[in-house]
């Protein structure tokens, strides 16, 4: 098939942006989304023009590198999918397919499609942990953990941390990011002791960083790759507003 | 001056050696930790464990990756478990059934003394793990759950749904996140190792690029560990991500760390198989389907009949033929060839001919859907959404890739290589692995390394050699500073008419053609010759856009790919070298009659260490005794 692409070219932070028409010719459908992109730089470089630069690395939908808006959508078409995932099967030739960055204020374009997410990466280091060193721990079985909270604690934990919640969401809220490593180590006996400092430390982080305020649209969710559930949010709003009556 | 290569394995009864190590090994004193400085290259299960475990004790640590963030690395990919010895399922494990597990499953070509601390430290590794928050999966008792892997016969896997290394990554991520947070730990995301910097025959730095900006640092140490993971994209296709590489190893090596087995790869039956010349990576599926699916193909070459159509009768579930005892959780190496020489009979399906079919009819029958659906769903959908293909309705296609490289920079049994001061640990180093990995050890063995092995044996290093924190304005610094720039600026300056990309799957094809699943002689002499050739048109004429002073993902790739040039040379000598088969490692000439991989004790059980003689002299390979005290080396036996 042949598409024409609209690509935001941006060189590096400090420039400003603009959308550049592309030509990506005999695209099949087995290839995948940034197979194609592929494509289209080899073509590129052949002409001797500069590749457009995004960001991947495993390139089967777990490392969360990769996140491209693609006509208006995180990710892209299809449900529960990476970008890296996305194949050309979704689309059809002569389609015209708009593709973008994450755009927040939080996430600052670094070139073309790449961004800075390490907001995230500073509020995990607010709170998103346990505090366990190595060593010294006790037997795992050691505290029976019912089925069900580890198996709700793991629908949390699978956030791969790619950020289209935030690109989706109209104020560039990251509570279903921060809903998700919240919830996931509260739901467990070993992450419920210092549940209060975490929420409160990383809520902070978050509103420092930039991201906005979730008003429960629920777009988080729908382009969420993992499918997490925008109850995790409602829960960590529960954790937030019991630590701060305790804490006051 | 000759080198030895020494394994330094602690003399006394097999399971004691570890515990009599920690017992002598002289410790660093607690207010002098803070003054000795480490880089950890590498933020993976292995990089990210060490890295903070090394702060927790007291160490100032510098932490690099090339991703933009270290929760990224490559071992989040893993996906099916962890082994353990934990017998929590009482079914006859024990330390030592995982310890000779392992070293038969690597065809009895590693260490002893290493194998066995792994096996040690597994239970360890649960326990750390499931305090820091891993969500394993758990029975309705609140237990932890296992499953069962390749090449063993009890149940000692664990595992977080198809998410394992995920999730163990995170653990590790957020114990790291906390020594930032505290300031024991520096790290820098985005951020590549271009060389390692020796002064008076020490590691005590590297050369790093800002991928951002393109800025070439000098950072010193007391000790560098390098944590980069595989080679495994030497061969342009495989299952791992794409800025996997070998230049951190390779350049270390370059600056005289020895290479050890570099010809033991491994290729990973269950894979989803190449749909065409565009393909950038293979997709793997995880070898737990083994434990429901089936595997056949055809009995008669050139069956065109959709599967659906063909009848018992005329399928060959082959595995559960040849292997009555493992049937379809034979290890990854013999399922591998079995699959192989099925398709060059003619019995592959699929376009191309090359894939088989992976069944989950029975299971389903057998079960239900909703029971294999809550076991695999995730793969089954990552099989529709590559392959647009419902697993539920027809067989899985599938086919071997290369996954994993057991070879890797020559350790002690401190995880030291042999320049002093230089560690190397998870994937990178070449040591518990043997020929062979078995599935859901890779992770086991990161994790040991990081966690509880290297934070006791680095010390061993403080403790027995004088304080040396040189500066960066040390003149091997300057000089290893202008030959990295010297070197970017040379890619980018050659201006010719191929793109990069280009000459790695040139690369790659070569490899996987001649010194893939089956080598010869013959094979492996012809890639002898053609890699150096590639090289030089690399060099005359490869063309790498932009510059060196932005972000540049081409030059980034570049230069991985000018060094996997390199190295693929290397591992194509060692594969010529070693006159036997054993594992992955399988050489058409030497195999017994009924096509098992038949190795040669009496001639090849060491370890091939090379040395890098600079450029365009062969290099030298000495070799590492392999000493069996416990173990009595068999023909391994899977029927
Ligand atoms: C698809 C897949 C599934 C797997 N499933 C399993 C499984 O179920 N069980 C199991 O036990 N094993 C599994 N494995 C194997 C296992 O995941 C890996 O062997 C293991 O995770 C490697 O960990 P590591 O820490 O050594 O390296 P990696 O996780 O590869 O980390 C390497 C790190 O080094 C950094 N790095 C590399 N080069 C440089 C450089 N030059 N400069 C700066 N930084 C650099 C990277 O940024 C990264 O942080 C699987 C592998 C694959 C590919
Ligand atoms: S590249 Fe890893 S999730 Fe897409």
């Amino acid at each position: 098939m042949n598409l024409t692409l609209k690509v935001w070219r941006q060189k590096d932070a400090s420039s400003s942006g603009r959308f550049v028409e592309y030509e990506a010719r005999n695209i099949i459908e087995e290839m995948s989304f940034l197979e194609m992109l592929d494509v289209v730089n080899e073509e590129l470089v052949a002409k001797g023009e500069d590749p457009i630069a995004f960001d991947h690395d495993c390139r089967e939908g777990i490392c969360g590198t990769c996140g491209i808006v693609i006509d208006g959508s995180p990710h892209g078409p299809w449900d529960a999918t990476t970008t890296c995932q996305l194949h050309m099967r979704a689309f059809k030739s002569g389609d015209v397919i708009t593709i973008e960055p994450w755009r927040a204020k939080a996430f600052p374009v670094i070139r073309d499609l790449i961004v800075d997410r390490s907001a995230f990466d500073r509020i995990i280091q607010a709170g998103g942990f346990i505090s366990v060193s190595t060593g010294g721990a006790p037997d795992g079985n050691a505290i029976p953990v019912s089925k069900d909270d580890a198996d709700m604690a793991m629908d949390a934990a699978q956030c791969i941390g790619c950020g289209a919640c935030v690109a989706a969401c109209k104020n560039a809220s990251a509570m279903l990011f921060v809903s998700a490593k919240v919830s996931h180590l509260g739901l467990l006996p070993q992450g419920e002791v210092e549940q209060d400092r975490r929420v409160l430390n990383m809520v902070r982080a978050m509103d420092a960083e930039g991201f906005g305020n979730c008003t429960n649209i629920g777009s988080c969710e729908a382009v969420c790759p993992k499918e997490i559930s925008v109850d995790f949010i409602g829960r960590m709003n529960r954790d937030y507003r019991r630590a701060l009556l305790r804490n006051e | 001056m000759t080198i030895r290569f020494e394994s330094k394995v602690p003399s006394g009864p097999l399971s004691q050696k570890w515990t009599k190590y920690r017992h002598e090994v002289k410790l660093v004193n607690p207010a002098n930790k803070r003054k000795f400085h480490v880089i950890v290259i590498g933020s993976g299960l292995a990089g990210a464990s060490a890295a903070a475990t090394l702060a927790e004790l007291g160490y100032n640590v510098k932490c690099f990756c090339f991703q933009d963030s270290p929760r990224r690395a490559h071992s989040i990919a893993a996906q099916g478990g962890i082994n353990a010895a934990k017998n929590y399922r009482n079914d006859g494990d024990s330390i030592y059934r995982l310890f000779y597990d392992t070293i038969k499953g690597g065809d009895f070509r590693s260490r002893e003394g290493n194998v066995h601390r792994l096996a040690e430290v597994s239970v360890n590794i649960i326990d750390q793990c499931v305090a820091q928050g891993v969500p394993f999966a758990r029975e309705y008792g609140g237990l932890l759950d296992n499953r069962s892997f390749g090449g063993a016969q009890v149940s000692r896997t664990f595992y977080a749904r198809g998410q394992t290394g995920q999730q163990l990554l995170l653990g590790a991520y957020q114990a790291l996140s906390r020594q930032i947070s505290l300031g024991a730990v520096k790290m820098y995301p985005r951020t590549e190792m271009l060389d390692l910097v020796v002064v008076n025959g020490h590691a005590k730095g590297v050369i790093t690029r800002d991928l951002v900006t393109g800025e070439i640092s000098a950072h010193a140490s007391d000790a560098v560990v390098l944590a980069t993971g595989g080679y495994g994209n030497v061969f342009y296709l495989s299952t791992n991500a794409q800025g996997s590489n070998v230049t951190a190893t390779w350049r270390a090596h370059k600056k005289g760390a020895a290479f050890a087995n570099p010809c033991y790869t491994q290729i990973h039956p269950t894979c989803i198989p190449v749909s065409g010349e565009h393909q950038s990576k293979l997709t793997l599926m995880s070898e737990s389907l083994r434990n429901d699916g089936r595997v056949w193909v055809p009995k008669k070459s050139g069956d065109v009949r959709q599967p659906q159509d063909i009848p018992e009768e005329d399928r060959d579930y082959y595995l559960e033929r040849k292997y009555p005892s493992y049937g379809n959780l034979a290890p990854r190496d013999i399922s591998s060839r079995a699959a192989k020489q099925v398709c060059d009979e003619g019995r592959g399906v699929g376009p191309g001919g090359r894939g088989v079919y992976l069944d989950f009819g029975d299971a389903i029958r057998r079960f239900s859907k909703e029971k294999i659906e809550e076991r695999y769903g995730n793969l089954f959908e990552m099989y529709e959404r590559i392959t647009g293909e419902n697993a539920y309705e027809r067989p899985m296609r599938i086919y071997p890739a290369v996954h994993y490289t057991m070879g890797g920079l020559w350790v002690d049994y401190t995880l030291m290589s042999n320049l002093p001061g230089l560690f190397v640990i998870g994937e990178a180093n070449f040591s518990d692995h043997g020929a062979n990995r078995l599935g859901a050890s890779a992770l086991m063995q990161g994790l040991a390394d990081g966690y509880f092995i290297l934070p006791y044996t680095i010390g061993e290093y403080f403790t027995s050699t004088p304080k040396l924190l040189p500066s960066t304005d040390h003149e091997e610094f300057k000089k290893a500073e202008e030959e990295v720039t010297a070197s970017t600026n040379r890619l980018l300056s050659v201006k010719g008419k191929r793109t990069v990309t280009e000459f790695h799957r040139q690369l790659g094809k070569l490899m996987w053609d001649k010194c893939g699943m089956a080598r010869t002689a013959e094979s492996l002499k012809e890639a002898l010759e053609k890699i150096p050739a590639i090289r030089e048109e690399f060099h005359e004429n490869v063309n790498v856009m932009g510059d060196a002073t932005e972000l540049n993902q081409h030059l980034e790739r570049a230069g991985r790919v000018a060094d996997y040039m390199e190295f693929a040379e290397l591992l194509v000598l060692d594969a010529l070298r070693r006159e036997e088969s054993c594992g992955g490692h399988f050489r058409e000439e030497y195999q017994t009659e009924d096509g098992e991989a038949l190795r040669n004790d009496e001639e090849f059980s060491y370890v091939a260490c090379w040395e890098y003689q600079g450029e365009g002299n062969p290099p030298v390979m000495h070799k590492e005794p392999l000493v069996y005290e416990e173990v009595r080396m068999t023909q391994r036996s899977y029927k």
